[in-house]
């Protein structure tokens, strides 16, 4: 590819690449169609679905009553009748109303009587927007707790695109948490041509040999820039972005964890019997042996998402925790 | 119900066929019970004794290839809906051939194969469910109609309320119904709602409801099939409360003390399987000698689906590990 075609090509933000991928995936299969609220005429609170109404019509664009359970519960029924329902949660925090359909009848269904349930809920999760208790949290925690549901989490707009088209064409329940705070922020250029990406698949997002660093969502990003300021002082992170945290691809975590021998597990969702718990419990089971040092967790306090900008502050993770980490274990 | 109207609107074979499923349903349950009894099932085992009207009635009047979402004592849908009392029964005994090959218990079934969507312990779940289901209907412009429904107890919960708004909403295809037999485990009616009819509740989401005599069933089949064929001309969803009586406990371990003894004695004579006999008597479809005939095939069938419930396997321990997860391949077309 030459500089001058390269320089010609657009970049498409993380919101944009979520959009792509439902209109590329509603074009593809008339078998799909997106339930939420406002998402018809308005277009969606983010505008992922913005001109879709227009394209696909009432039938495949629905626009529901504020009635998270009544409308994740007849994705299901529809799912199970052939169609492949995208659910759009306004925002990630409001999925606890549908929290009895999703975890009760979307994942035990198949498992009970057989029945297979294939349904996408997006939710657009995480802080840094000053949106409160309400309007931040990271959700996934409750889920990743409960059997028979796959969860995925982008960090790019690449992953965004790829991840959501694999979601779509899965034949089971997949929780889609899409990092609001990225929507915006990060641009990349897409492939011209389709791509998906796998269901189940962590990326190592920058080789490093002294700790591994375990995480996902937008805090890959703030991995990533430490990263930088660690290298300077000589010490080399390994970033692996785990996409999917069910199911969780212990091979490329166990890989990257025996070549460094030390590892921090971030996440934004709070600390207390998170999916950073459960990494450092596996890791411990299974490469104990290999292990220099003790598994850290970098993840927010056991609060609720504060509103005032110094409390989220004080409540995100930031560069500093991570660097501070990483020196500490660096040390053993 | 009047007789002319029945003999006018229901077809005699139909009617017949309905006292059929009235007689294996009771018969089916009451092997079920006293297999409870003997030791033989564990957890819990609810029948719909003296209520066995509402499903028979409802399924009988549906097309096959329509979907039910059942209420968990509508024994009657799955046996209508081709379940055998063999593999009913091995379901109640945890064996690898019942329906849900020993992942689940008691009524918890469902096939989609036969249209039947597996019940959900809490109540009113598959009330959106089955709204989804019509959806999708409405969505491929297919004349199909989900059916669906729970009980007095389940209309109290949001997934009911947000079912109701939904389908009223986008006029769906879909036909919910509640059993209202009086109490909600030991909670009578008069502590769970501040109304007397659960059809009031329809008034609020601007959906037709009605009331029929829950343990006539030709009253059942008939608003039924009304409400399903408004739903299938693309009229909306309709909401119909069965007025019947619990006449066992909640489960079969519950001696059910809290209900006062007259109020069961006023129901007895209501059941739903003298009824229909008069019912049929009175049109000269059967006498005493055809009910015999017809309750002696139903226990030789349920005799011999014990017997093939027996004789079946438990699952594997392993096998708790099958199944978590759908292929493509089972996704339904």
């Amino acid at each position: 590819m030459t500089t001058a075609t390269a320089v010609q090509e657009t970049e498409t933000t993380y919101v944009d690449a979520i959009s792509q991928a439902l209109d590329e995936e509603m074009s593809r299969d008339e078998r799909v169609f997106l339930m939420g609220e406002d998402i018809g005429a308005y277009g969606g609170a983010f505008k992922v679905t913005q001109g879709f109404l227009k394209k696909y019509g009432e039938w495949r664009v629905l626009d529901t009553p504020i009635s998270e359970s009544g409308f994740v519960g007849a994705a299901i029924g529809a799912a199970m009748m052939g169609l492949r329902p995208v659910v759009e949660m306004q925002f990630a925090d409001f999925i606890s109303c549908a929290f009895d359909q999703i975890t009760e009848v979307a994942a035990k269904n198949h498992y009970r009587w057989g029945a297979a349930v294939p349904l996408v809920i997006r939710a657009p999760f995480g802080g840094g927007v000053h949106g409160g208790p309400f309007h931040s949290e990271c959700p996934e925690g409750w889920f990743f707790h409960s059997p028979g549901l796959k969860i995925v989490a982008p960090s790019t707009p690449y992953d965004a695109k790829g991840l959501l088209k694999a979601a779509i064409r899965d034949p089971n329940p997949v929780l889609y948490f899409e990092h609001k705070f990225l929507y915006r922020r990060i641009k990349a250029v897409l492939p011209q041509e389709e791509y998906i990406v796998p269901i189940g698949k962590a990326e190592v997002k920058r080789p490093g040999k002294d700790i591994s660093l375990i995480t996902y969502g937008a805090m890959v990003h703030l991995a990533l820039e430490a990263a930088e300021v660690l290298h300077q002082e000589g010490i080399d992170l390994e970033v692996v972005d785990l996409r999917t945290l069910i199911p969780l691809d212990k091979d490329t975590i166990y890989a990257s964890v025996r070549k460094t021998s030390k590892a921090i597990v971030l996440h934004e969702d709070n600390k207390t019997g998170g999916i950073g718990a459960e990494i450092s419990a596996l890791l411990t089971e299974d490469c104990f042996d290999c292990l220099d040092g003790p598994i850290l967790r970098i993840a927010p306090p056991d609060t609720p998402v504060p509103f005032s900008t110094p409390l989220e502050e004080f409540f995100l993770p930031k560069v500093s925790d991570i660097i501070a980490g990483a020196r500490k274990l660096a040390a053993y | 119900m009047d007789q002319a109207v029945v003999a006018q609107d229901i077809k005699r074979s139909d009617l017949l066929k309905m006292y059929s499923y009235l007689r294996l349903t009771r018969s089916v349950e009451d092997r079920i019970t006293a297999l409870y009894r003997q030791g033989r099932i564990v957890g819990g085992v609810y029948t719909s004794h003296g209520m066995e009207a509402i499903a028979v009635g409802y399924a009988s009047a549906l097309n096959p290839d329509d979907v039910i979402a059942p209420f968990h004592r509508d024994m009657g849908a799955f046996l209508i809906r081709g379940f055998s009392p063999g593999e009913v029964i091995a379901q109640y005994l945890g064996k690898q051939t019942g329906p849900t090959r020993g992942k689940d218990g008691n009524v918890h079934m469902g096939d989609l194969k036969r249209g039947v969507i597996g019940f959900v312990s809490h109540l009113a779940d598959n009330m959106p469910v089955a709204a989804g289901a019509a959806l999708a209907f409405k969505i491929r412009g297919e004349a199909r109609v989900a059916f669906a429904g729970t009980g007095d107890g389940g209309t109290s919960r949001g997934d009911f309320h947000e079912a109701m708004n939904f389908a009223a909403v986008r006029k769906l295809p879909v036909v919910f119904f509640c059993t209202n037999n009086q109490y909600a485990y030991s909670t009578p009616v008069r502590y769970q709602m501040a109304i007397t009819d659960v059809v009031e509740r329809a008034k609020a989401y601007g959906m037709p409801g009605e009331i029929v005599d829950g343990n006539d069933v030709a009253a059942v089949y008939l608003a039924s099939r009304r409400a399903i064929s408004k739903a299938r001309a693309g009229e909306g969803p309709t909401f119909l409360e069965f007025k019947t009586m619990r006449m066992h406990g909640h489960s079969e371990h519950d001696a059910a003390t809290y209900v006062p003894r007259e109020l069961l004695e006023e129901w007895k004579i209501k059941d739903p399987i003298l009824r229909a006999e008069r019912l049929l008597m009175h049109l000269g479809y059967g006498d005493e000698s055809y009910f015999h005939e017809v309750g002696e095939r139903a226990k030789k069938e349920v005799e011999a689906g014990t017997e093939f419930a027996e004789q079946s396997p438990l699952p594997e321990g392993r096998e708790t590990l099958v199944g978590v997860f759908a292929t493509e391949d089972e996704v339904q077309p």
